[in-house]
């Protein structure tokens, strides 16, 4: 036995660099695209532990769709991903200047991991319901959602759908499967899981999908959300996507040293596994297999998307303050525009002329949205929503004592 | 027929699920076993694993799950075994239930009915004795009922089901079995023998936000709810006092006409609650009080609470604001 000789000391994560240092992704270890095998839908946990620690990949170095998750989507779908993924990042490239000019207060664009939540949506079927975070924009651009909507509550302007209530991109969209984010940080998870037992409950066909970032892992919500989800093997897909950052603490901070957050799923005998997050036909090749799982009732699938929060958190912090510069172009795995856009070159199916053509397109699309949006007003001009909207639909039924403050506050 | 108050809610549960198949009830020990309490015994065997069930002991989960499901249409009435257990599930009730409407512009909405035993008496310490009303009537978007008798139990209950909110229900686990009136070295009649055991077999509702006046009186208001209900009665009868009692039987969304009426009669108000003073719900009704019956009030508004302190254990009865406690404040309130 050891003498008690040495004090104690605190273990406090640190990345592996910070700002002035040369980005280092050395260590991170990168299976060859192709390499992961595609298990049987109704595989066990246990029988495919190893995917929890690898790493789905389908995209090689050449553009090329390579081993047993390729295949399973067609030219046209692809071309179509590609166009949500570009009018994501110019969506977002207009609305972050909107909010650098004073046209709403905050916003939060979801730069490098586009193909996370565009791929994903498109593995889902009309009525399955996603329980988002702040970065899964891409789930209503691809779901065809009106871009102008989206603006409309960015800008809390007269047309905004939840009425000037919420801080910019806190979406619902119930008929396009988008449940109302919350902004206190994992509290969806459970929910979702909750909604999938639902439609369990009532026979239904409809499945749900969790999101969560790699820092609010650490929440009790994540926790319940898996035990729920493996006690009743709820109809759901549990996602995490670990973009590296949560503001300005890595992801080290929520998962230590150990093991991985796919294998977090481990412990609860949830089937687990990763994906390159910036491969737009790994992401869709994944969550096609973890849907097709639910809806066939083997339960819930636990995916951590490995990808890179290329942008600041949000417009609200720095990222050159607690990042090395350059660290977003030294992510291993790259960009995932650029590389379904490489896919389709391979492909002969796409021309870097055909991608500068679109980059138009997709710009004049969102601008013409943005015009329209705007014409309803923003934050800071024009029309707005009736202050008589703080009062309404706080319960179905206004009670006596907030029609008082109604009258009081002049509405 | 007569009815303890664990029948009576059982009833509501079982009509519910008899009335409507989106009604599925879950929490802690509730399947199989029916609850610690009783209150779901024979709902599984009657209406299937798939109504009613067992959850794991996660009360954030518990919460959190039936929220989803209250999004994706069904009806959750969710168990938390004792109210001393429910904050791991405070911000899903705060952040989550209670705006979800309003946050979405009523694109998603969670009508659900979180059930709990409130109330100390049974010598449960700290842990299994609190009255934590507060903490919800102090949520815009939740609504907060708490029942005295068996008849009320099983209307509002059923009200709370059928409402499209959520609705925090809190039972005085005290008056499960009869109407504690604070003697606790006295046997209490159990509700089979007392007439608000009465209960109809028959589904009804008692709307939410509508008070009761159990003891109509000259001398003074007594505001209540809950045991103390019961408590307040045996106080105002031993000290000889004239009082108008009201059971307030819905915290949020309240019944001030009631209220306002009664208390411009009587010119006195007295507030009677088991939980701690401060920031409690009296103080807000004696806020509420003063605003609109000022003119006509001949003393000072009054409170008979829990102290401020923890439950205690062994000390219960000295924590517990029982009918000696609240006839020495009426009698004080008489000679102002």
């Amino acid at each position: 036995m050891h003498k008690a000789s040495h004090p104690l000391s605190l273990h406090v994560p640190e990345p592996g660099c910070r700002p002035g240092d040369k980005p280092d992704f050395s260590e991170f270890v990168i299976p060859k695209a192709g390499e992961a095998r595609k298990p049987a839908h109704n595989a066990t946990a246990q029988s495919m532990r190893d995917m929890a620690f690898s790493i789905v990949r389908v995209l090689n170095k050449e553009g090329e769709a390579v081993g047993p998750w390729a295949g399973d989507l067609a030219i046209d779908q692809l071309k179509s991903g590609l166009r949500h993924m570009m009018m994501l990042r110019a969506f977002d490239v207009r609305m972050l200047t909107a909010q650098r000019q004073g046209k709403t207060s905050f916003y939060m664009q979801s730069l490098g991991e586009e193909a996370v939540s565009c791929a994903f949506r498109m593995a889902l079927k009309d009525g399955d319901m996603n329980f988002p975070t702040y970065r899964q924009s891409g789930l209503l651009i691809a779901g065809g959602y009106s871009m102008e909507i989206m603006m409309n509550q960015i800008y809390s302007n007269a047309a905004d759908p939840i009425k000037g209530r919420q801080m910019p991109i806190m979406y619902s969209a119930k008929d396009h499967g988008f449940f109302s984010i919350s902004g206190n940080l994992g509290t969806q998870y459970i929910q979702a899981v909750g909604w999938a037992m639902a439609s369990a409950i009532a026979g239904d066909t409809k499945i749900a999908s969790a999101w969560i970032g790699d820092g609010s892992t650490s929440t009790s919500d994540f926790h319940a959300a898996l035990v729920f989800a493996s006690t009743y093997h709820a109809p759901v897909v549990l996602n995490v996507v670990n973009n590296q950052w949560a503001i300005s603490t890595f992801q080290g901070m929520a998962r230590g040293d150990a093991a991985t957050f796919a294998a977090r799923g481990h412990g609860f005998g949830i089937p687990s596994l990763r994906v390159d997050g910036n491969d737009y036909l790994a992401v869709h090749a994944v969550a096609k297999w973890a849907a097709d799982r639910a809806r066939s009732g083997l339960g819930p699938t636990l995916i951590e998307h490995v990808t890179y929060r290329a942008g600041g958190h949000s417009t609200s912090d720095d990222p050159s303050s607690y990042r090395a510069k350059g660290e977003s172009s030294a992510w291993p795995l790259g960009d995932p525009i650029e590389r379904l856009k490489a896919h389709l070159i391979t492909l002969d199916a796409w021309s870097t002329e055909r991608h500068a053509q679109a980059e138009t397109e997709v710009m004049d699309e969102v601008r013409t949205a943005q015009k329209a949006a705007e014409a309803n007003g923003t934050l800071t001009s024009g029309k707005s929503p009736s202050s008589r909207d703080i009062f309404e639909e706080v319960y179905a039924e206004m009670p006596p004592h907030l029609i008082k403050q109604r009258q009081e506050a002049g509405y | 027929m007569r009815m303890t108050m664990i029948e009576a809610i059982r009833n509501a549960h079982d009509l519910a699920m008899g009335e409507d198949d989106k009604v599925v009830v879950f929490g802690e020990d509730v399947g199989f076993f029916g609850g610690v309490f009783r209150c779901t015994a024979g709902l599984q065997e009657k209406y299937g694993k798939n109504r009613c069930f067992d959850a794991p002991i996660s009360e954030l989960g518990i919460v959190g799950a039936a929220i989803g499901m209250a999004a994706y249409g069904l009806k959750p009435v969710v168990e938390i075994q004792f109210a001393d257990y429910v904050y791991p599930a405070y911000d899903q009730i705060v952040s989550e239930a209670a705006r979800l409407r309003h946050r979405s512009g009523g694109d998603f909405t969670c009508p659900l009915v979180i059930r709990m035993p409130a109330g100390g008496g049974i010598f449960g310490g700290q842990t299994h004795s609190q009255s934590p009303e507060a903490l919800f009537t102090h949520v815009a978007g939740l609504k907060t009922v708490m029942p005295s008798n068996p008849r009320d139990a099983k209307g509002l209950l059923l009200a709370a089901i059928e409402d499209p909110d959520p609705v925090i229900f809190l039972e005085p686990k005290r008056l499960y079995n009869g109407p504690f009136d604070g003697h606790h070295d006295q046997p209490i009649v159990p509700w089979k023998k007392h007439e608000l055991g009465e209960v109809g077999e028959e589904y009804y509702t008692t709307p939410l936000g509508k008070a009761e006046i159990v003891r109509t009186g000259m001398d003074v208001t007594i505001l209540t709810y809950g045991t103390m209900v019961h408590v307040a009665q045996t106080a105002a009868s031993e000290a000889g006092i004239d009082a108008e009692i009201i059971d307030l039987r819905t915290l949020v969304p309240l019944d001030n006409d009631t209220i306002e009426a009664s208390v411009k009669k009587t010119g006195r108000c007295v507030i009677v609650h088991e939980a701690t003073k401060t920031c409690g719900y009296g103080a807000e009704l004696s806020a509420l009080v003063q605003s609109s019956c000022f003119f006509y009030l001949e003393a000072p508004v009054t409170r008979v609470t829990g102290w401020d302190t923890p439950y205690p254990h062994a000390q219960e009865w000295d924590y517990f604001p029982g009918p000696a406690r609240v006839a020495q404040n009426l009698k004080k309130v008489m000679e102002v």
